[in-house]
């Protein structure tokens, strides 16, 4: 460890309205706050580097009981910001409705990871290779976020603004997750997940992918096509979308037609421009991604397995 | 875990050939054991090493600024005029510096040492120091090092060559172009560096006494006396007479690998300086990107092979080059050359022979021991060349190999008449059967036709390999190993040796030989703590030679010790004593002599067995006293739409002598081959200036439990009664040899394209078949 937690300002508020506060103060001040959660992703950061002392404080959620709920309504499930990858994959009606999402938990880390990390912070620590958000985005999901001055909501993907940039106020803290639910009665929705990582577990992804496929009346109705480690924010391509939306279904109709399926990899192969980097070569991910939507789009099965 | 082999049914009493239960296992599972960052020491501070950073430069000053809000004076600050003796490590070329003072030679070299009580503190003082260095060109490829543009050891970068020959290389190959019976196969192949990845960093904490300078060392190691050697040089203590000056002591040690071998004699030092100069003992624990970064990893290498084979598929000729580079100095480089080169022809009878092997300089931080030690580099070229010479002579690799392995009368590469039994062509069989590798091959050729084929490609593969046991050549000779054994307090059988436990096992597989040699229980037998006060020098915990040369010395030494409480009527010879009564027995008889339990102390030396001839010279003779045979065999299966691989079967058949504890013995072998998995398939040093930059657990990616199938473990048995059946070889480093090429060979089988470099990542997959038009 080269950052030294002794030398932490942490700050354990037991209200959600005092937490907000310390983040107010920070904002104030412009030693913004840094919200401490699981503190997997933290952790690390502080293994590699001394601390930052011109920082502001940590401030551990842990003690906030109102952010730990899994609340289930009648058109979204909301999870409190402390809900852990392993709380909602034993939650029975996140399991039930939600497997992409529970696929991409799984796939996170390690059971001790999952055991521990928190959506919320996945989401907010906002690395381009976070394993919830493009399942999120893929959901249609919204974040709530709370300050001293309110509370407002942004869908999933126009949280992330560049490379480690959200919309997330230094006074603000990412405080729940909405997913709406399906209608039991549009049966037609098909999920698509898979996660290519360096290994099988505690890996980080060198490309991942999510996507959801809405048909009717032998028609693509709508589509959310999202990745992770493919450009510098949780991307999702909305031009891959517009080229689908409408378009006839194979004639399984589950997926798109052959010819549609290439055009719209085709498209996408003009989009992307990943990078070389240590887990992988620019070359991989973006055959790897064009591949992991053809799969999808011609793939007559549900949520497949991460790796 | 499987142990395919069952605890062979040993003579009622005996303790080897039977799952001894680890002598430490307990104190480690509940958190007991305490390694070197669980101890505390009254008034102890911390220590750091501040690096280079640069790649090649000349060192011409540090500054310690003023302006950094750094309490500079509340530091102890060490450098290399702090040296009170030779300012370099004692290993085979004395060329590296404790400290840098001229010459920076790698990014991480050490230039000075910070000490203080405040950890947080201390980090920020090391990246405060501001080291003025003029930078020089760096060598910082293989190829760089080869081309001879820039100089930066010796006239040409040799940091070590060897030349071996055998026969006449020269005019068999004149005979190829006329004779249309033979084939000339040629090719080459590389393998990346690989790091240890113990799971405990390298640490030590010293103390210095204040009033006589003399310093204790105690710490995560393998080899006390190396540290012992080197602490004596660092402060100029004079060898023999003032050998008590220097003191070192093992801590429990979470894994070595051969990466606690030689570095940390580096470390070791740095702390001793420190805490001389503090006047206070100083802890310098490493943390895990300073430990990946700085320390050793295995050597990469290059393997150029032209082989010419008959009519017959009988080897006629090899003609081998094999290049390691080293990093910026020699440590352990021309030790792994040699081991490289003896492993470099394989386990194959050729009667035309050479190996012309150079160790090369670079400006990577210095390259070292790792299990195995230069041969699993060479034998991944052999094997694989193997592969393609079978294809060239149109036979089946089982045959190709079935037709050249060395057989007993056989000659190896440097000269040496195989006197040993040796059934390579039963564990190829054995491996082939285990894994099913007939039937397997029709279920894959069957899959791969069908539509399934077109998502998920299998293939099979595998390497027939052998590991010399022990020190290369007249190692064991120069090194005139001393075992020793006692009898502690409780009456116990006490095994004085520097032989470290690091989590192989060693310490209970030496009581259990003890035991078995006094006659009595493995409860009544244990090792003491290596602690140069206390031990000799049995020599360091390497080259798989603990069981095979320490535990020889041990069992003598305790063979002595029985018959002397036989001859004085406390036990009766020939008679197992249990525990119990052993201890009462060795109790009475210091007792009656009215000496303490530790005078009845008996010693062995090594003694070389008789016959052996090496050469150092010539590189001819007997390079080994024995080898451990191998054949592993691996079944892979690949996702065509991402290259990921998934290993479905693994089948590792070994012929190590005599078992003295299968369940270890299966225990080194799964690890051996997990750790090779790793090698072959997902850990890549990303070089970048002269440095890892991916030294983390993150981004160098080691396997887990999830990415490698139930390898299956079996050891061929000699028939008893045989020489064979009784001695047993070593076994920590075979394991690490033989997977990668089986792999390679299995993804090749599987793809039809040829993989010549490891590791073999799915990217390296996908550029292969993009190369042959992307189709498998």
């Amino acid at each position: 460890m080269r950052g030294h937690t002794a030398e932490l300002e942490f700050l354990s508020p037991t209200t959600l309205d005092d937490a907000l506060e310390h983040f107010a103060r920070g904002a104030a001040c412009s030693k913004p706050a840094r919200a401490f959660a699981g503190g997997t992703d933290l952790m690390v950061q502080l293994g590699a580097r001394p601390v930052d002392v011109s920082q502001g404080p940590f401030v551990n959620l842990s003690c906030l009981a109102e952010l730990k709920t899994i609340d289930v309504r009648e058109d979204a499930v909301v999870l409190g910001a402390l809900t852990t990858y392993a709380q909602a994959c034993a939650h029975p009606v996140v399991a039930a409705e939600f497997p992409a999402l529970c696929l991409a938990a799984r796939a996170t880390g390690a059971p001790a990871i999952q055991n521990r990390g928190t959506f919320a912070g996945n989401i907010a620590n906002s690395s381009p290779a976070a394993d919830s958000p493009p399942v999120l985005m893929a959901l249609d999901a919204s974040y709530e976020l709370t300050s001293a001055r309110g509370r407002r909501f942004v869908h999933a993907d126009a949280f992330h603004l560049g490379y480690k940039k959200t919309e997330l106020a230094p006074d603000e803290l990412l405080t729940r997750i909405f997913i709406p639910r399906r209608n039991s009665l549009e049966t037609e929705w098909r999920m698509g997940y898979r996660k290519v990582g360096t290994r099988r577990a505690q890996a980080i992804s060198k490309v991942a992918f999510a996507g959801a496929l809405r048909t009717r009346g032998g028609m693509i109705i709508d589509v959310r096509l999202c990745y992770a480690s493919i450009a510098p924010v949780p991307l999702r391509v909305r031009a891959v979308e517009n080229f689908l939306r409408g378009k006839p279904t194979s004639a399984s109709g589950t997926g798109a037609t052959e010819t549609d399926a290439q055009a719209a990899v085709a498209l996408l192969r003009s989009l992307l421009c990943p990078i070389d980097d240590v887990r992988s070569t620019a070359d991989y991910r973006k055959e790897i991604a064009c591949r992991l939507l053809a799969d999808f789009l011609l793939s007559e099965s549900e949520e497949r397995s991460p790796t | 875990m499987q142990v395919t082999q069952k605890a062979r049914v040993a003579r009622e009493g005996t303790e080897v050939g039977r799952d001894a239960t680890r002598k430490e296992g307990a104190a480690k599972l509940r958190g007991e054991a305490r390694y070197v960052d669980d101890v505390r020491l009254p008034n102890m501070i911390f220590g750091v090493t501040v690096r280079s950073q640069v790649p090649r430069g000349r060192l011409c000053g540090l500054t310690f600024p003023q302006d950094a809000g750094i309490p500079w004076e509340e530091f102890v600050v060490v450098t290399a005029a702090d040296i009170p003796g030779r300012n370099a490590v004692p290993l085979l070329v004395d060329d590296q510096p404790f400290l840098a003072f001229n010459i920076v030679a790698h990014r991480e070299e050490p230039l000075c040492l910070l000490a203080h009580a405040n950890r947080a503190l201390l980090e920020r003082a090391r990246d405060a120091v501001i080291a003025h260095i003029e930078p020089l060109p760096a060598v910082l490829t293989l190829d760089e090092a080869l081309s001879g543009n820039e100089i930066i050891s010796g006239s040409n970068n040799d940091l070590k060559s060897i030349l071996m020959e055998k026969g006449d290389v020269e005019g068999a190959f004149s005979k190829a172009g006329s004779d249309p019976s033979l084939t000339l196969v040629e090719g080459s192949y590389e393998t990346e560096a690989q790091e240890q990845l113990y799971i405990e960093t390298n640490g030590m904490i010293a103390s210095a006494d204040a009033s006589t300078g003399d310093v204790t060392v105690q710490g995560s190691m393998q080899c006390p006396y190396y540290i012992h050697g080197a602490l004596m040089a660092a402060f100029g203590f004079q060898p023999g007479a003032e050998d008590s000056r220097a003191r070192v002591i093992q801590c429990e040690t979470g894994g070595g690998f051969g990466g606690k071998e030689e570095y940390p004699s580096l470390l070791a030092v740095h702390a001793a300086l420190l805490a001389r100069k503090a006047g206070r003992p100083v802890k310098m624990i490493y943390d895990r990107g300073e430990d990946m970064a700085a320390t050793t990893k295995r050597h990469p290498s290059r393997t150029k092979h032209r082989t010419l084979v008959d009519g017959d598929g009988k080897l006629v000729a090899m003609d081998v080059e094999f290049w390691l580079d080293g990093g910026a100095y020699a440590t352990l480089s021309a030790v792994v050359l040699s081991r490289g080169s003896l492993h470099a022809s394989g386990p194959y009878e050729c009667p035309n022979v050479r190996i012309r092997s150079r160790a090369l300089a670079t400006s990577h931080p210095p390259h070292g021991a790792f299990r195995g030690f230069g041969a699993p580099q060479s034998l991944f070229a052999i094997e694989r060349h193997m592969d393609v010479v079978a294809k060239a002579c149109a036979l089946t690799p089982q045959e190709l190999r079935q037709r050249n392995v060395l057989r007993r009368g056989s000659t190896t590469a440097s000269g040496q008449k195989i006197k040993e039994d040796v059934a390579l062509d039963v564990l190829m069989r054995m491996a082939h059967e285990d894994i099913r590798f007939d039937e397997r091959a029709r279920e894959y050729a069957a899959h791969n036709a069908s539509p399934a084929g077109l998502r998920t490609r299998k293939g099979l593969g595998a390497a027939t390999f052998f590991h010399g046991a022990g020190f290369t050549g007249s190692g064991e000779k120069n090194l005139a190993s001393v075992a020793a054994v006692d009898i502690a307090p409780c009456g116990s059988l006490r095994i004085l040796v520097a032989s470290t436990e690091m989590g192989q096992g060693a310490h209970t597989i030496l009581a259990q030989m003890a035991a078995d040699a006094a006659d009595t229980e493995v409860d009544a037998a244990f090792v003491a703590t290596p602690d140069t006060a206390h031990v000799p020098d049995s020599g360091p915990t390497v080259a798989s030679r603990t069981t095979m040369i320490v535990g020889g010395l041990v069992e003598k030494a305790a063979r002595a010790l029985r018959a002397e409480l036989d001859a004085g009527g406390f036990l009766s010879a020939g008679t197992h004593a249990d525990a119990d009564s052993f201890r009462k027995a060795a109790l009475a008889a210091a007792a009656q002599r009215n000496v303490a339990p530790e005078a009845l102390r008996q010693e062995c030396q090594y003694v070389p067995p008789s016959g052996l001839i090496w050469d150092d010279k010539t590189y001819r003779g007997d390079a080994y006293p024995t080898f451990a045979w191998a054949c592993y065999a691996a079944a892979v299966s690949v996702d065509l739409l991402t290259y990921e691989v998934t290993v479905e079967a693994f089948s590792a058949v070994q012929d190590i002598g005599k078992v003295i504890n299968p369940l270890f013995a299966a225990g080194q072998v799964e690890g051996g081959v997990v750790q090779a998995i790793g090698y072959a398939l997902s850990e890549k040093v990303a070089w970048k200036n002269g440095v890892m930059s991916n030294a983390r657990l993150t981004n160098y990616i080691i396997p887990t439990a999830l990415d490698v199938p139930r390898i299956s473990v079996r050891f061929f048995e000699h028939p008893k009664g045989t020489p064979e059946a009784q001695t047993p070889k070593g076994i920590g480093e075979l394991p690490m040899d033989g997977v990668a090429p089986a792999l390679a060979g299995a993804l090749e089988d599987a793809l039809g394209v040829s993989f010549t470099r490891i590791p073999i990542l799915p990217e390296d997959i996908f550029q292969a078949l993009q190369a042959k038009g992307n189709t498998p």
